[in-house]
């Protein structure tokens, strides 16, 4: 076999080996949506479950979810972009021992399993803090598991607005301040946004944090305040699919809701991919 | 002598400036007349850019810089401790090399410099912003798209819109870094013509590495080599009659 | 041109520094409270045999707290996965960096972003119910869930880590690189496998390093997939327990303050020290490319 021909036979291979991962993953989802479809209605959404769990809809998991995100997004966004503007903008100059410490704190938070993140929760927020099982405790638990992935991705964005932009600012006597204010946030923004919106639809999808702080199988009604408990998406399908007296009557539910959790966090990642694409094209 | 120094707008004394250990500046004294244009030329990495740099404290944006030395702006030490940097920046405008206006409307790159100062009323603004747009040359260009992205300007159009965006804050010096080599000979004559234009009103001092810009545009040339100041005389003197062999040689070419 | 301190500016300055430091205090809280939970385990349980006993049996009648078959089971699973997801992922990489098209790479690259977004319990849900059947069809084994499962599902779970960061590192080698060794005749493949992969090898290698550690720090998928049975055993094709699926099927069961609440945040101070080490070796790489890229 010449150079030329094993060539084409190793890529022809490689072309194989991607294609085959590829088409089994969109076999795989091809099979979720199909095997869930049927359940997907409006009432399904936007009704409780019924006759234990066999029948109804998944409403209380699903606004437990949506209440979830709103909090991890009020109580994450605000934080990790500061923290983010410090260590692009204000840090920059004197790489002090601290600093350092920070950026390899960051960067080593971000692997941390988030059983482990579901551990501190329990410690910290249920038992220490008081707050006890409740959707503060595991939005306060998510939104810390939330913080180095918005940290780590805002800084990237931050960094690609070009330097001529912030010496443009200082030359004409502009605080630093001012020029992140007025210059290089708003130019970093939509990096900064696709980055909220990936770590917020990691959050949504977590189940193990959630299952020590605070979300629970079965509710009558939705969390009144805080110091509820909820439902929620991930941990739904998981206690249909295992822990339920007969998972197999619940089958179909299941297959609806893992949809449904599938749609909601695959249609957030589409949009932050699609806002990267449509941004990084307007700026070039 | 009272009279020299009444036309002194900066004095540099012993200036010394590192970046991490490299020593680019070696004790540069030198004075700098109230309005015409004084132009500083060398070679590449003689230093022309950090000594300019050093005059409205940009320097320190960069890592790794140190200074020693005074720099006096009116009688004041800008390296004093307890000077407003912002303020000498305002007083100290400058241009850069490349175009750098920000990806605004041209209006809001202009009123950039008067926003921060906390001037947002829009009449005061337009005025302002007409001002400068026409004191440099650009107002009839733009004067009719002003809300358009200041990156659709043409290069040499986006240069004469960050003159106009220093002039916005009324300083007295304007600091130009090369503000031609990125240009068209067309944009770059244009340029010249404003740079004379504007030394009427304000001291202006230009870093080139083009000696006919120099000998076009300056009333006193400075040479410097190697973070040196070697010679620095009226334009004239310096191109007929150069006193320091190194001079010579650079004007006649024989080293880049 | 003397200046009113801009107080502003300072307290702007160190609210944001504030923000930062949140990130070293949660590396402590992290350690202060597993330390603080999981300490008074040792108390009843002696170090070694909590690390090395073979059985994990927290609520017979005598309780048995050793994690070997946990930390056997994880390994494992990481090995299944880590043997399947490699070689797929680098391949894939090769191929999007190299091979294929700009369209291609278009439609590839954002699709297997968009396979990281799927939640772990999707990807347990489906093991459960389709993989596990498919196995069982194909091989015809005993038990149900088992380690093979874990191991598949895993493996789908770390490829677009793998993937994304190995062709990062090789769509970063140089083209000089590569324009010198055509030249000098070589195919594009030999040039691939002689030129670039070994530059980009550190990339490559921080890249499958994460997965690693992902693979280690996974609880719902292989919770979901793997029948949960703590036994010490190299069998893939037997139930295994993972040392994370242990701690989020036993939490919910244990008394606040017993010994077994102990052991499960013991568990999780040994998964996070794994994880720490894990997450610093890929440092240590990172730093090792750095150097050797810098002109």
């Amino acid at each position: 076999m010449n150079k030329r021909s094993k060539e084409t036979l190793f890529f022809q291979i490689l072309r194989l080996g991607t294609y085959v991962t590829v088409s089994t993953v969109v076999a795989l989802l091809a099979y979720l949506v199909y095997m869930g479809s049927d359940m997907l209605s409006f009432s399904f959404v936007t009704s409780f479950p019924r006759e234990g769990m066999t029948a109804g809809g998944i409403y209380p998991a699903v606004v437990g979810t949506l209440y979830l995100m709103a909090l991890v997004l009020l109580l994450s966004l605000p934080l990790g972009v500061a923290a983010a503007v410090y260590l692009s903008e204000y840090a920059g100059e004197r790489e002090s021992r601290l600093v350092k410490i920070i950026r390899i704190a960051t960067a080593n938070l971000a692997g941390v399993p988030s059983i482990v993140y579901g551990l501190l929760g329990l410690g910290l927020f249920v038992l220490f803090l008081g707050f006890g099982f409740s959707l503060l405790s595991a939005s306060l638990t998510l939104s810390l598991l939330t913080l180095p992935v918005i940290i780590t991705a805002s800084v990237e964005a931050l960094k690609t607005v070009p330097h001529s932009y912030r010496e443009a600012a200082l030359a004409l006597g502009a605080t630093k301040w001012q020029t992140t204010k007025r210059v290089v946030f708003p130019h970093a923004l939509p990096g900064i946004l696709t980055a909220s919106i990936i770590g917020l639809s990691r959050a949504a999808g977590e189940t193990a944090p959630i299952m020590m702080t605070g979300v629970a199988y079965f509710l009558s009604g939705l969390p009144q305040s805080v110091i509820d408990q909820f439902m929620a998406l991930p941990f739904h399908i998981f206690a249909l699919s295992t822990q339920s007296p007969n998972p197999d009557l619940t089958r179909p539910i299941q297959f609806g809701a893992v949809l449904v959790l599938l749609l909601l966090v695959l249609s957030m990642n589409l949009v932050a991919i699609l806002l990267r694409t449509y941004y990084r094209r307007r700026l070039s | 002598m009272i009279e020299s120094f009444k036309k002194v707008k900066i004095e540099v004394r012993a200036l010394n400036v590192w970046f991490y250990k490299k020593h680019v500046l070696k004790d540069i004294s030198m004075r700098f007349r109230t309005n015409g244009v004084t132009s500083i030329m060398g070679p590449s990495g003689c230093g022309k850019t950090t000594l300019i740099r050093s005059l409205n404290r940009m320097n320190e944006v960069l890592k790794g810089s140190r200074t020693e030395g005074e720099v006096l702006v009116d009688g004041e030490n800008v390296y004093d401790s307890d000077i407003d940097v912002f303020e000498l920046r305002r007083r100290v405008g400058m241009v850069f090399q490349k175009p750098n206006p920000f990806p605004k409307s041209i209006f809001e790159n202009v009123a950039f410099g008067l926003r921060i100062q906390g001037m947002n009323e829009r009449d005061q603004l337009e005025e302002r912003i007409m001002v400068s747009l026409r004191r440099a040359g650009l107002w009839d260009e733009v004067k009719d798209r002003m809300d358009e992205s200041a990156l659709t300007l043409s290069g040499g159009q986006q240069q004469r819109l960050c003159i106009a965006r220093a002039l916005a804050v009324e300083p007295e010096v304007i600091l130009m870094d090369e503000p031609t080599s990125a240009l068209d000979p067309a944009a770059t004559a244009r340029i010249e013509t404003l740079i004379r234009e504007l030394a009427k009103d304000y001291t202006v001092v230009i870093v080139t590495h083009n000696m006919q810009q120099a000998a076009r545009v300056s009333d006193l040339t400075a040479f410097l080599y190697i973070g040196e100041l070697i010679e620095y005389s009226p334009t004239p003197d310096i191109f007929e009659n150069p006193q320091n062999v190194l001079t010579e040689k650079y004007i006649t070419g024989e080293f880049g | 041109m003397r200046s009113p301190k801009r107080l502003g500016e300072k307290i702007i300055e160190r609210l944001l520094l504030l923000s930062a430091l949140v990130s070293i205090l949660l590396v402590a809280l992290i350690f202060l409270f597993l330390f603080r939970e999981g300490l008074p385990a040792f108390a009843e349980i002696p170090l070694l045999s909590f690390l090395t006993g073979e059985t994990w049996q927290p609520v017979a009648e005598e309780p048995k707290y050793g994690i070997l078959p946990l930390l056997s089971g994880t390994m494992l699973v990481t090995i299944g996965a880590v043997g399947v997801a490699v070689p797929l992922g680098i391949s894939t990489a090769l191929y999007l960096s190299e091979v294929a098209g700009s369209r291609e790479k278009e439609i590839l690259k954002p699709f297997i972003e968009l396979l990281a977004g799927v939640p772990s319990v999707v990807y347990g849900f489906v093991a459960l119910t389709v993989l596990a059947t498919a196995v069982q069809t194909l091989f015809g084994n005993t038990f149900r869930l088992n380690a093979l499962n874990g191991s598949l599902v895993l493996a789908v779970m770390i490829l677009p880590t793998i993937v994304s960061i190995a062709e990062d590192a090789l769509s970063a080698v140089p083209m000089e690189y590569k324009e010198a060794a055509w030249a000098l005749g070589a195919s594009r493949w030999e040039t691939l496998r002689r030129v670039v992969l070994p530059a980009a090898s550190s990339g490559v290698f921080i890249g499958v390093i994460l997965g690693i550690g992902r693979a280690v720090g996974e609880t719902m998928a292989v919770l979901m997939a793997t029948g949960n049975s703590p036994v010490v055993t190299a069998d893939f094709f037997r139930s295994i327990e993972t040392m994370t699926a242990a701690i989020a099927i036993e939490m919910g069961e244990v008394v606040h303050g017993s010994v077994h609440y102990s052991a499960l945040f013991a568990i999780g101070l040994v998964l996070f020290a794994i994880t720490f080490v894990i997450n610093l070796a890929a440092d240590a790489f990172v730093e090792r490319s750095v150097r050797r890229f810098k002109r």
